[in-house]
C-alpha cells in the first residue's frame, strides 16, 4: 500500500528547485514513476512530499551538436530516445538497449534520466552510458554541476546527488573517431532485467590495434562496475581469441556479484566472462568497419 | 490524505473526480468511473493486463498516478468499439480465438491497437515485440499474433465489418 504524501506539481524547473530546497529531507521526485511507484507500493519508500516533474516540457528534449554531443533532458521518455533518428544515426547502441528495456508501455511513460537516477545496479542504460562516457547534469537552487556517470553511483540505490538536487540532463559526448560500443544482457525472458549485462566500447588505431577500451558491468556488484583490468588487457593489442579470453577473465575478477534467486555468484562471474568476450568482439568488429 | 480535483477524458467523455494523489490510474478507471474491462494483475509493470492508452500511447495504468493523467485522453478497452461496432482488432481476436481465460485480453487489445496505430504494416517479429509487455498465462500467443497479422493483411478493413 502506498503511504500518504503531499503531491506537488511545479510548473517550471525553477519551481522544482525551490520545492527541493524547501523539502529536501522529506521529498522525492516522480516523473514516469515506473520504478518509483513499485518501491512505494512495496512500502520500501515513504515520502512526505512527491514532486511531479512529468509535465515539465522544458526538460523534454534531445539535442545534438558536433562539439558537445547529445543532451537529453530529464523528462525525455525512453521511447523518444528509442525512436530518435539522430540517436539511431549517431549512437545506435542506445536504440538497441532501449528496445530491450522492459516493455513498450514502460518506455512510453518512463524516462531515461529517471532510470539512471533510480540507481538500480541491474539497469542496462547506466553501464552503456558509462561506456559512452556520459555525464549527468544535476541542479539545485544554488546552481548546477556535472558528474561523470561513472562517479554517479556510490552504493546500492545511492547516487552522488545531494538531497536538494535534481537530474536535469544526460550528456553524451561525441564518439571518438574509430569507436564502437555494444551492450548485451543475459536473462531468461527477453526484455527482462539483466541477470548480468556487459557494455564494451572499443577505439581502434588506424593499424587495427586497440587504442582505448571501456568495459562496464551490470548487476555484477552494488553499482555498475567499470572493469578496468579488462581494459588494460585490451589496450595496445590486436584482436585474437586469446586476448578476448584474457579480457573476460580480467573482467570476471573485477566483478563483485552476489548470489540471489536468479543466479549464483559463480554463475554471474561466468556470465561476465562470456559476455565480455562477446561484447568486446562485437564492438571491435564494428569499430573496424567504421 | 486530502482529495483533489482531477479532470480527465476517458473514451471521449470528460470526468471531474475527487481523488487522493496516491490513487492509481487503474483505480480511477475501475473503481471511480466503473469501467472494469481494464484488469489489475501484477501491479509491478510486468504483466500488462492493466494496459490502456494515454494520448494514444500504450501505458500500464497500475503504475501511473491518476493525477498524472490530468487533462489527458485515456482510452480503455471499452473505448475501442465505435457506434456499437467492434474495432477490427476485436473482431480479429474473436475470429481467431485469441483468448482462453480472457484475463489478458483487454490489455492485449490495447497494446495491439497502439502499436498498429504506429505501425500498420507490422511483421510477425514486430507484432511479437509489440506484445512483449503483455503476458498471456494460457500461453495463447500464436492465436493473438495470427489475429494481428489478419488485421495487418487487411482482412478487417473497417468498412467491411
Amino acid at each position: 500500500m502506498i503511504h500518504d504524501f503531499t503531491y506537488l506539481r511545479p510548473g517550471s524547473l525553477r519551481e522544482v528547485l525551490s520545492m527541493l530546497a524547501d523539502h529536501k529531507d522529506e521529498c522525492k521526485i516522480i516523473c514516469g514513476g515506473q520504478s518509483l511507484l513499485i518501491v512505494m507500493r512495496q512500502g520500501l519508500l515513504v515520502t512526505d512530499y512527491l514532486i511531479d516533474i512529468k509535465g515539465l516540457k522544458e526538460l523534454s528534449y534531445i539535442t545534438f551538436d558536433e562539439k558537445e554531443g547529445f543532451k537529453i533532458g530529464a523528462t525525455t521518455t525512453h521511447r523518444m530516445v528509442e525512436t530518435s533518428e539522430l540517436i539511431k544515426q549517431r549512437c545506435p547502441v542506445l536504440v538497441a538497449v532501449e528496445k530491450k528495456l522492459a516493455s513498450i508501455q514502460v518506455r512510453n511513460w518512463g524516462t531515461i534520466a529517471g532510470n539512471l537516477a533510480h540507481g538500480d545496479s541491474s539497469g542496462d542504460l547506466a553501464p552503456t552510458l558509462i561506456a559512452l562516457d556520459a555525464k549527468m547534469k544535476v541542479a539545485s537552487s544554488m546552481g548546477s554541476r556535472t558528474v561523470p556517470l561513472e562517479k554517479f553511483y556510490t552504493g546500492l540505490f545511492e547516487t552522488a546527488m545531494e538531497k536538494d538536487e535534481l537530474v536535469v540532463e544526460v550528456q553524451i559526448p561525441p564518439a571518438r573517431p574509430g569507436t564502437a560500443t555494444a551492450y548485451e544482457k543475459f536473462n531468461l525472458i527477453r526484455n527482462d532485467q539483466a541477470i548480468v549485462g556487459v557494455a564494451a566500447a572499443v577505439t581502434l588505431e588506424k593499424g587495427g590495434a586497440c587504442k582505448e577500451a571501456r568495459v562496464v558491468l551490470s548487476n555484477a556488484g552494488i553499482t555498475p562496475i567499470r572493469a578496468k583490468s579488462a581494459e588494460v588487457v585490451l589496450i595496445g593489442e590486436k584482436l585474437t581469441d586469446a586476448l578476448l579470453v584474457k579480457a573476460g577473465e580480467a573482467a570476471a575478477s573485477d566483478a563483485d556479484p552476489v548470489s540471489d534467486i536468479h543466479a549464483s555468484e559463480e554463475y554471474r562471474r561466468h556470465l561476465v566472462k562470456v559476455l565480455t568476450k562477446r561484447m568486446v568482439r562485437q564492438a571491435w568488429d564494428q569499430a573496424a568497419h567504421l | 490524505m486530502e482529495k483533489q480535483l482531477l479532470k480527465l477524458t476517458v473514451n471521449g467523455q470528460e470526468y471531474e473526480l475527487y481523488v487522493t494523489p496516491k490513487t492509481l490510474l487503474v483505480e480511477v478507471i475501475r473503481d471511480h468511473i466503473g469501467l472494469t474491462g481494464t484488469k489489475r494483475g501484477c501491479e509491478t509493470v510486468s504483466c500488462g493486463v492493466c494496459t490502456v492508452m494515454i494520448d494514444g500511447m500504450a501505458v500500464k495504468s497500475c503504475s501511473i498516478l491518476a493525477v498524472q493523467a490530468e487533462g489527458r485522453h485515456v482510452t480503455t478497452v471499452e473505448g475501442l468499439e465505435k457506434n456499437g461496432k467492434l474495432a477490427p482488432i476485436q473482431k480479429a481476436f474473436l475470429d481467431h480465438g485469441s483468448y482462453q481465460c480472457g484475463f489478458c485480453t483487454a490489455g492485449m487489445l490495447m497494446s495491439c491497437e497502439a502499436f498498429l496505430d504506429e505501425n500498420p504494416t507490422a511483421t510477425e517479429e514486430e507484432i511479437r515485440e509489440g506484445i512483449e509487455g503483455n503476458i498471456c498465462r494460457c500461453t495463447g500467443y500464436n492465436s493473438i499474433v495470427r489475429a494481428v497479422e489478419a488485421v495487418v493483411k487487411g482482412d478487417y478493413r473497417e468498412e467491411e465489418i
